[in-house]
């Protein structure tokens, strides 16, 4: 909060101040442009990242959920396996939890493709037994060769495991997207050190002058510090712009599902972009008042 | 103000200045003389801290240089008023702004300075060339502006390296006329120069000391000049 206002304050600093270093129209136009293209693609990295995070999430969640173990067997077998199958679920590493489904939820698991009033009890049906794995997730086909020797009627259903490489995709995916986000901060700030080395050079007369008629430091800093903030707010707010717009143009995908589906922001999501403008203009003030700082220190 | 103990300089190769010790006396007139080379241009350096001595020690306003950060040099700058030999200035701003660079610099209103900067261009009688650029100046004009900014803080000493160099008689009392001004408001002078004859007509009108510059030392020059 303190280094926001600071910047605030330096933007907001009379102009005449700025003044003192000579105006450069073409690195000015070229620190706009490469901030701008810093923004564009810092912007499609994010959906990028929230998009892959939204899909991780929901994957990950029904994962988490449950497996299931159907067993059918003959009327009078029926307890019994049901009986064997909770022993060896309840001995078997990574299964947190399992327990029978009672009849009145199963019936209600069952009514929106039978409707209303079904006589589960009458029904030849197979008794289900939901199971939580432990966060390690435990071993299936372990888990179901001691199912066909202790209870041959029982079936081990775990149909959302075919996920599981692709939630971890999802996953690496989410945080590379960070990563890049991460990387195009850090270029934009060697970008930003190098033209104001540059500019830093080019004024070295200025800044001489200017110390020899009493400017302290931060004083000729601000003078630079200024100008580099205030160009790649400029940019990455035309740049976060251009890309926000070009994701919101993206074709939707809803319709065809599959991996696409919502590549982009959604609600509140579009509020994140927002930070790049800031952020770019945080990388700028920090980037040009070191490297302001450091030059002068080699000047008396 | 200023005051050098045993001070002795060299840009890397031999000693340049040698064990020099002075110290300016508050509202007193100073020429400092020399052949070219001798070394002026550097004393100077060494009395507004853009040089550190390479031995002993130079006091400003009672702090010794060595160990003075940065912003303290700076606004101990403020504090002494320079007329650099190359006048120093931006060439992209017009000479209003460039007199008013050490009010800026030292965080000063320049709006609210505005009378005294006329006042000012009215001295040195530039008030004509306000808004012309540096290097639209004649070398006079300059040596004129150089000394306006010099003194636009207000400083009690005044610094000035050759400063009727590069123009004609004529103009050069025009200048000292300026400083001697200066010198009866109160405040210390020191003047670089080798003109020996802006020293004697310095001399008719105020009790100006030299010194001298030579083979390294400073010399007290005698009634001679
Ligand atoms: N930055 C520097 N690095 C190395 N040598 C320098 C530097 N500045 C000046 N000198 C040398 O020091 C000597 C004295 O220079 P200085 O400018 O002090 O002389 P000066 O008395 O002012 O001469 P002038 O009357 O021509 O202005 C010269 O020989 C010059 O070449
Ligand atoms: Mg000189």
């Amino acid at each position: 909060m303190r280094a926001l206002t600071r910047i605030v304050a330096v933007l907001a600093a009379e102009p005449e101040a700025s003044r003192v270093v000579p105006p450069t129209g073409f690195t000015a136009r070229l620190t706009i442009f490469s901030s701008a293209a810093m923004a564009f693609l810092a912007v499609f990295a994010m959906a990028l990242s929230l998009a892959s995070g939204r899909l991780a999430d929901r994957w990950g969640d029904a994962l988490a959920r449950t497996a299931t173990v159907r067993i059918s067997a003959p009327e009078g077998q029926m307890e019994a396996q049901a009986d064997a199958v909770l022993a060896v679920l309840r001995t078997t590493p990574g299964v947190a939890t399992a327990r029978l489904i009672p009849d009145d939820e199963q019936r209600a698991l069952l009514e929106p493709w039978f409707g209303p009033g079904l006589p589960v009890e009458t029904l030849p049906l197979p008794r289900l037994v939901e199971l939580t794995e432990t966060p390690d997730g435990m071993d299936a086909e372990a888990l179901r060769l001691r199912l066909a020797g202790e209870a041959p009627g029982a079936v081990l259903d775990d149909h959302t495991r075919w996920r599981r490489p692709l939630v971890r995709a999802a996953g690496r995916l989410r945080m590379l997207g960070w990563l890049s986000i991460g990387l195009i901060g850090a270029t934009m700030a060697a970008m930003i050190t190098l033209s104001a080395n540059a500019a830093l050079a080019a004024n070295a007369r200025v800044i001489k002058v200017l110390r020899l008629v009493g400017a302290r430091d931060v004083f000729i800093a601000r003078a630079f510090v200024r100008r580099f903030t205030r160009r790649a707010l400029e940019g990455a707010a035309i740049g976060t712009l251009a890309g926000m717009v070009a994701v919101a143009l993206l074709p939707r995908a809803d319709t065809a599902g599959g991996f696409l589906t919502g590549l982009g922001f959604q609600g509140a999501d579009w509020l994140w972009p927002l930070v790049l403008p800031p952020l770019a203009a945080g990388v700028a003030f920090w980037a040009t008042r070191w490297a302001a700082l450091r030059v002068l220190r080699g000047i008396t | 103000m200023i005051e050098l103990e045993n001070v002795s300089h060299s840009y890397g190769g031999g000693e340049l200045l040698s064990g020099i010790s002075l110290r300016l006396a508050p509202g007193s007139f100073y020429f400092l003389t020399g052949p070219s080379g001798a070394g002026k241009t550097t004393f100077l350096k060494l009395c507004y801290a853009e040089l550190l001595p390479s031995a002993g020690h130079v006091r400003l306003f009672n702090a010794d240089l060595r160990g003075m950060d940065r912003d303290t040099v700076a606004r101990t700058r403020r504090r002494i008023g320079v007329v650099h030999q190359d006048c120093q200035f931006l060439d992209h701003l017009p000479l209003r702004e460039n007199l008013s660079l050490p009010l800026l610099a030292a965080g000063r209103d320049a709006q609210a300075e505005a009378a005294n900067l006329q006042e000012l261009l009215n001295w040195v009688g530039l008030r004509a060339q306000a808004e012309a650029l540096p290097p639209q100046l004649s070398g006079g004009e300059r040596q004129r502006a150089a000394l306006a900014r010099a003194v636009i803080m207000d400083p009690d000493v005044i610094l000035a390296d050759e400063p009727t160099g590069n123009v004609d008689w004529e103009m050069s009392l025009r200048i000292l006329q300026l400083l001697v001004e200066l010198n009866r408001m109160g405040k210390t002078i020191l003047i670089a120069t080798h003109d020996l004859n802006l020293i004697r007509a310095a001399k008719a009108q105020v009790a100006a000391r030299v010194l001298r510059i030579k083979d390294r030392h400073l010399h007290l020059a005698g009634a001679d000049l």
